[in-house]
């Protein structure tokens, strides 16, 4: 709904706080998603996610939502669905050059992210093209499984450097520096959420 | 292919290569070495002779360091973009090849920059393009498969790294200078800095503008340009051109994606007696404003249907007087 939509930019701050929030509640789930299985989740989550963006934001699910970079307006509701920014066919008052009848979306998304705590940096990034084939996937859980994965890397690499620091123990006493996986209850779920 | 035999195909005097210079381009020369550089665009034919093309690039070429060729500009169907490109090298010009992401994906994108660069190519505008909905073809299927700075970032990415978007390897990337457009006059006005910062962080290392025709907006849009620091990361070329009459502005405007002209210059060419000298006349006052804005370091002269006044307007003007050898040519 295109009115709900102008009302989701100009609270863009507290849209971008419940995601915050929703992003972090994700995450922490992703051993629970990964133990019931991200593929078995996928449908009704993807139709969770759909009622709700539609009707907040147009939602067009391309799968990879970038709202919180482009001051929540979103950018496939644009017809040249650019990922970056207005075109130079602007029309007077902002409105759209393909549907005039429309605001600009990259003129709300700029007014959106302004009003935001990190989305007016998050705005100046350049995105990459849109990824034709995951369209129709739930972004959400696509978000929980990077954040993890990044996490995990992170931890990885910490336990890396620590084993190799201490190499000469990991060699003689192998529980003191750990490089195995560890099992899903033992990993401490608190940090960086 | 006589015409071309005593033709002059840019401005007189030796631009020597600055240090850093990612490609052949002359145009990257010209403004490297800090010259003010002037490109003009080409009116595409619709026609498979290439002497249109060389008919077209002839009045351009005595002033322009670089000459663009549109990619189906206003969504309107001409002569490609690449085989004019094709044809001006042949002939010994320097085009600029302008991509419009309206028509074709990333894997026709991509391998459309190797040929362009195989033929001699050294310059590029990325640009997103018109809508097709105002062109004579309004049924096309619209593509937009990349913006106009993912477009620079994946061309980017192939000349510095070598690499396709895929991650597969090119064994010899194309050396092209990068451009993107701006259009400083339209909304949103306050954005329109920060977006010209993305389209640089996204490769771009030139800049050509729409038309301008509001000098102060223009002026206002650049001192933001100058807080932030950007005129020092990109060349900014300024986009001008002659009105033919008054009724053809307020057409442009109505019609043409993007364009603002302001009524008081509307006014103007309504008042005067010789609309078309007035248009040209009004033209070569745009240049030299220009040419006294600081960050300014090129014009980009559109003159759509009015080519034979581009050599006077830019020698009137005097933005070629510094150039050694004199630009007055011939």
């Amino acid at each position: 709904m295109y009115r709900l939509r102008l009302y989701s930019v100009r609270h863009a701050r507290t849209f971008e706080w419940i995601y915050k929030r929703v992003e972090s509640v994700m995450v922490s789930l992703d051993p629970f998603f990964r133990w019931v299985g991200y593929n078995r989740v996928e449908r009704p989550v993807a139709l969770v996610e759909r009622g709700v963006k539609s009707l907040l934001f147009d939602c067009k699910m391309c799968g990879q939502c970038v709202l919180s970079s482009t001051g929540m307006s979103c950018p496939m509701n644009c017809p040249k669905q650019l990922r970056n920014g207005p075109c130079g066919g602007v029309r007077p008052g902002e409105f759209c050059e393909v549907k005039p009848e429309m605001k600009c979306v990259w003129a709300l998304a700029w007014d959106g992210a302004s009003r935001m705590r990190e989305g007016s940096d998050r705005i100046k990034e350049v995105l990459p093209p849109v990824e034709h084939g995951l369209s129709g996937s739930s972004s959400w859980l696509r978000v929980s499984r990077e954040l993890a994965a990044q996490r995990r890397e992170v931890k990885d690499n910490a336990r890396t450097t620590l084993a190799e620091a201490f190499s000469g123990a990991r060699s003689i006493e192998p529980a003191s520096a750990p490089l195995a996986e560890e099992p899903e209850k033992a990993v401490d779920r608190s940090s960086g959420t | 292919m006589s015409t071309f035999d005593t033709t002059q195909i840019a401005p007189t005097g030796h631009i020597p290569t600055p240090d850093g210079c990612v490609s052949h381009s002359r145009l990257e020369r010209v403004l490297k070495s800090g010259r003010f550089a002037v490109t003009a665009e080409l009116n595409p034919p619709d026609s498979a002779d290439p002497d249109d093309v060389f008919q077209a690039a002839q009045p351009l070429g005595e002033v322009a360091d670089a000459i663009n060729a549109t990619d189906a500009s206003g969504a309107n169907c001409h002569m490609s973009s690449i085989g004019i490109c094709a044809l001006l090298t042949r002939a010994g010009y320097s085009p600029v090849y302008q991509i419009s992401c309206r028509d074709r994906n990333r894997i026709a994108i991509q391998g459309d920059v190797l040929g362009a660069a195989a033929l001699g190519v050294s310059n590029v505008l990325c640009l997103t393009g018109d809508g097709v909905g105002v062109g004579d073809q309004p049924g096309a299927k619209p593509v937009f498969d990349f913006d106009s700075l993912t477009l620079l970032r994946t061309i980017r990415t192939m000349r510095d790294e070598g690499k396709f978007l895929s991650g597969r390897k090119i064994t010899r990337p194309p050396q092209l200078f990068l451009g993107a457009a701006e259009n400083p006059c339209i909304p949103p006005y306050d954005w329109r800095p920060d977006r010209l910062a993305k389209k640089i962080e996204a490769g771009a290392e030139y800049i050509q503008t729409n038309y301008i025709y509001d000098v102060p907006l223009f002026e206002k849009f650049m001192s933001r340009i100058r807080d932030l620091g950007l005129d020092k990361r990109v060349y900014i070329i300024a986009g001008v051109g002659p009105l033919a009459s008054a009724r053809a502005a307020r057409w442009m405007r109505n019609n043409v994606p993007g364009i603002h002209i302001p009524e008081a210059v509307i006014d103007r060419m309504e008042r005067a007696q010789n609309p078309s000298e007035e248009g040209k006349k009004i033209c070569i006052e745009l240049i030299q404003q220009m040419s006294e804005i600081a960050g300014v370091s090129g014009v980009h002269i559109m003159a759509y249907r009015r080519e034979h006044l581009v050599s006077e307007i830019i020698l009137e003007s005097g933005v070629l007087r510094g150039r050694s050898g004199s630009a007055s040519g011939n």
